[in-house]
């Protein structure tokens, strides 16, 4: 009787991980061809990639740059490579694209734009990076909202300084009468009258509002120092206009939303009433319907003789169709919050403002971000709509480039060009919430 | 001696309206609504102002002038003499069946594309979520005016499908013609026909329903409620026996035949299009317009669709399938009554609201001619009848109806699915 049992006294060494499961024959077992449903599946798409990026690149790089007109495209393309067809002709991007860009906006005032364009990125890297810029950028952001117009339209500096002077008479006077509710009303009274001294005008809603459009130059005096010259707002357009329009709306949005869902919160019933009355209102209608209230009716509502700038009329439409998504985005976050922060900062003795700013907006804000940022990203796209009501924006542009005999029946490389700006602009939009929602994320949640 | 409990009455003074917060509130509606009726007061009389100044007044008289503009892509009978009324209620149905339309679309190919993105192919995910950031960050007017470029420029014109030796020729058995200037389907012909009936007379708002219709559908509900019924009856027989009856073949029968039986008996047969002359005849003509404001319009909204899919679908928690799995449940019985009605919880209202944006996004139509609601009524019958305050009010309000409507659904459908929480 032999004694066959065997036991292993050492243990094994670890074996490697057979050849076919990792590294690259592993990972594309397991993504691209687990089983043989897939593997199909993997090969088809990977034909569909091939016959897209193929067709597309080839239009894309062999291509013709330089051309000044559709038909000189077409006789290289011939010349090269004996067929117009499967080539791009981006001539017309190098021959139109300060146009795409600016509009007709005059190229000598070019450095105009484009300096607002770097103040707007130096007056939103400390919001947007608080904690990589200086804080002394922020005296950037509160000057840009009145250099802006200035820059863009031109005119005198006296203009915007005299309006930014108001704010500051306002809130001095608000400040000296601090805690009084009547600081508040004294301060917008004072900087009116302010306003009002300033301009030397008698208070007349037209002058008033001619004051805030095209009429900048107009309105101020004339012996002012740094001058800009005039430019008219039909002028203005391209991605320009564009991006005019979006920043405005964007800006102008989330606190007016902030405070339409603080109304539509409130148990004040007829406060509430008109916020709901609003926003339902506004949701409910499509913007082109808004833009058309802003190309013909909104005249009819304001005081006769009243006519002012196309752009600023379709700028106040935007930014109330954009707060009314804001509002309803907000109302989400401030629902999402649970009962107990708002006791909390009831039982710390706050008053209602003292919460909403020190507890609740701060956590509702955070809540609603991604909503944020995509309504701002909606609100960039949509304003594309203002070539609906003949208005220049690169797609009006495309239209009106087309209509040129030089290029006319060019689709795909204007089309492409636009598309391609809007998803830079837009994408970077969406990467930066997600970058933002990362660093605010905190152990609790 | 009596104490004093209650510290003494004050008396009301004016500054308790600002600074006694039971006031307070009172204070600050009565100031907002008076704010409210001044700024409505201000609009209504400077409107009152402009129009007296412009020699014009509010009225709708115009409505029963004829149009005198054709629109082409049509559900109902209308000629340029019909009144602005008639074009306006063919611009809201023209609104309503690109709407019902993108939104069918968009949903299947969302939910297609929502699913895909999860997939355990690393490429299909890939491609998915090119495909969704791709048109989540273009503007819809674009794509709109790029698929109706693709159209009218890359598609074959009628004259390709002619003669002996044509370059094109129709698809799908000869039925279906795609041509730069429009898709051409066959149309359903019944050669023993019920006909039509018209309702309201012969008003702008005449509108024929076809009785084969009528009669298909009443039909296809007859069936459908009896085989609701084989199926109650079969649980019940389940519940009573424990065993239960094979009724499929009963249920498809039911569902079937009936339908079949009454298309033979109206003669159904369908009417192909034809090439006469220079263009193609007979079949439903639909035109790029509508076709490219239906494809832009789906793909772009599937594209948030599909990222609302994704995201209800990864909200509910794997230990959901698990412990349903653990309750002895087959794998298809977890999905429909485990996964399905929680993740619709989260999918259906945003889902709603997409639905609205797609319907209200239609209106971007008047960029390539489809005459929707904002091409007639606040297009061309705006410019003219010059009659920009009544047009666009009245244009408005039909969208906020639309919009409430669809709202409404939306709060109903939310009670019913809210979780109740104690």
């Amino acid at each position: 009787m032999s004694d066959t049992s065997f036991v292993r006294t050492e243990m094994l060494a670890e074996q490697d991980p057979p050849p076919t499961s990792v590294g690259v024959i592993g990972w594309l077992r397991a993504n691209l061809f687990p089983n043989w449903w897939n593997a199909i599946l993997t090969v088809l798409c990977l034909a569909a990639i091939w016959y897209v990026l193929s067709g597309l690149l080839g239009w894309t790089l062999r291509s013709v740059w330089t051309a000044g007109s559709l038909s000189e495209c077409r006789e290289v393309m011939i010349e090269t490579w004996g067929s117009t067809h499967g080539h791009a002709c981006w001539g017309v991007i190098n021959d139109r694209w300060l146009q795409l860009l600016f509009g007709f906006y005059p190229p000598e005032l070019y450095y105009r734009p484009i300096l607002a364009l770097l103040l707007l990125i130096a007056a939103l890297a400390p919001v947007l990076f608080a904690d990589k810029v200086s804080p002394r950028l922020l005296y950037v952001t509160a000057a840009y909202p009145f250099l802006m117009p200035w820059l863009m339209w031109g005119g005198s500096i006296w203009t915007p300084v005299g309006v930014a002077a108001g704010f500051v008479v306002a809130y001095l006077v608000g400040r000296a009468l601090r805690g009084a509710v009547a600081g508040l009303v004294l301060g917008i009274l004072s900087a009116i009258i302010w306003w009002m001294v300033w301009f030397g005008f008698p208070v007349q809603t037209e002058v008033l509002a001619a004051g805030l459009g095209e009429g900048l130059a107009a309105i101020s005096p004339d012996t002012a120092p740094f001058l800009l010259e005039t430019v008219e707002s039909r002028k203005f357009g391209g991605f320009m206009l564009s991006v005019m329009i979006g920043v405005v709306a964007i800006g102008c949005s989330l606190p007016l939303g902030i405070l339409l869902a603080l109304g539509r919160q409130s148990n004040m019933l007829i406060v509430k009433a008109i916020c709901v009355g609003f926003i339902e209102f506004i949701r409910g209608v499509p913007l082109i319907t808004l833009l058309f209230v802003a190309s013909t009716l909104l005249n009819i509502f304001l005081p006769p003789g009243t006519n002012f700038d196309i752009i600023l009329r379709v700028m106040i439409m935007v930014t109330l169709f954009a707060a009314a998504y804001m509002a309803e985005v907000i109302r989400g976050g401030l629902a999402g919050l649970p009962t107990g922060q708002y006791e909390g900062a009831d039982s710390l003795g706050l008053n209602y403002w003292q919460a909403q700013r020190l507890i609740i907006m701060p956590q509702a804000l955070k809540i609603s971000i991604p909503g944020i940022v995509s309504t701002f990203i909606g609100i960039f796209k949509d304003t594309t709509l203002v070539s609906i009501i003949a208005l220049l924006d690169p797609l009006g542009l495309s239209n009106s480039i087309r209509a040129d005999t030089d290029w006319n029946g060019i689709y795909w490389e204007l089309f492409a060009f636009i598309a391609l700006l809007f998803f830079i602009a837009c994408f970077g939009m969406s990467r930066y919430s997600m970058y933002l929602e990362r660093k605010l994320k905190t152990e609790n949640d | 001696m009596a104490t004093m409990t209650d510290p003494p009455r004050e008396s009301f003074r004016l500054s308790m309206l600002i600074y006694d917060t039971r006031y307070r509130s009172l204070t600050i509606q009565v100031i907002a609504l008076f704010a409210f009726m001044l700024l409505v007061a201000w609009i209504i009389s400077n409107t009152v102002q402009n129009l007296a100044s412009l020699g014009k007044e509010v009225e709708f008289g115009f409505f029963s002038e004829p149009a005198s503009y054709d629109i082409n892509q049509r559900l109902l009978d209308y000629t340029s003499r019909d009144t602005h009324l008639r074009a306006s209620f063919m611009g809201l149905l023209n609104t309503l069946v690109v709407a019902v339309l993108g939104c069918i679309t968009a949903t299947i190919i969302g939910v297609l594309v929502g699913v895909a993105r999860l997939s355990r192919n690393w490429l299909i995910a890939r491609i998915m979520t090119v495909y969704v950031e791709m048109f989540r960050n273009v503007p819809v007017l674009l794509w709109i005016v790029f698929a109706m470029a693709i159209l009218i420029e890359s598609l074959p014109s009628p004259r390709a499908f002619r003669g002996e030796n044509a370059t094109q020729s129709l698809i799908l058995n000869d039925s279906v013609a795609i041509t730069n200037r429009g898709v051409y389907v066959p149309e359903a012909l019944f050669s023993r026909s019920l006909g039509d009936v018209r309702l309201f007379g012969e008003s702008s708002l005449r509108f024929d329903v076809s009785l084969d219709l009528v009669a298909i559908i009443a039909v296809l509900a007859a069936s459908f409620f009896v085989f609701r019924r084989i199926r109650i009856w079969a649980e019940r027989v389940q519940n009573e026996t424990g065993n239960r009856p094979t009724t499929w073949h009963f249920q498809v029968a039911v569902l079937v035949v009936p339908t079949f039986i009454l298309l033979a008996a109206l003669g159904f047969h369908l009417g192909k299009p034809e090439l006469k002359g220079f263009n193609f005849a007979g079949g439903t003509h639909l035109r790029n317009s509508l076709i490219a404001l239906w494809i832009a319009l789906s793909l772009y909204t599937a594209a948030f669709i599909a990222e609302i899919v994704r995201g209800g679908i990864l909200a509910i928690s794997k230990g959901q399938t698990e412990a349903a799995g653990s309750l002895g449940l087959r794998p298809n019985r977890i999905m429909s009554l485990v996964i399905l009605p929680q993740a619709l919880r989260v999918i259906i209202p945003p889902l709603i609201s997409n639905y609205l944006n797609l319907t209200k996004n239609s209106s971007l139509a008047i960029a390539v001619g489809y005459l929707d609601i904002t091409g007639t009524l606040g297009g061309i019958t705006l410019n003219q009848t010059g009659r920009e305050l009544e047009c666009l009010l009245l244009l408005m309000l039909i969208y906020l109806c639309i919009s409430l409507t669809i709202s409404v659904f939306m709060n109903i459908y939310n009670k019913r699915v809210a979780l109740v929480e104690r």
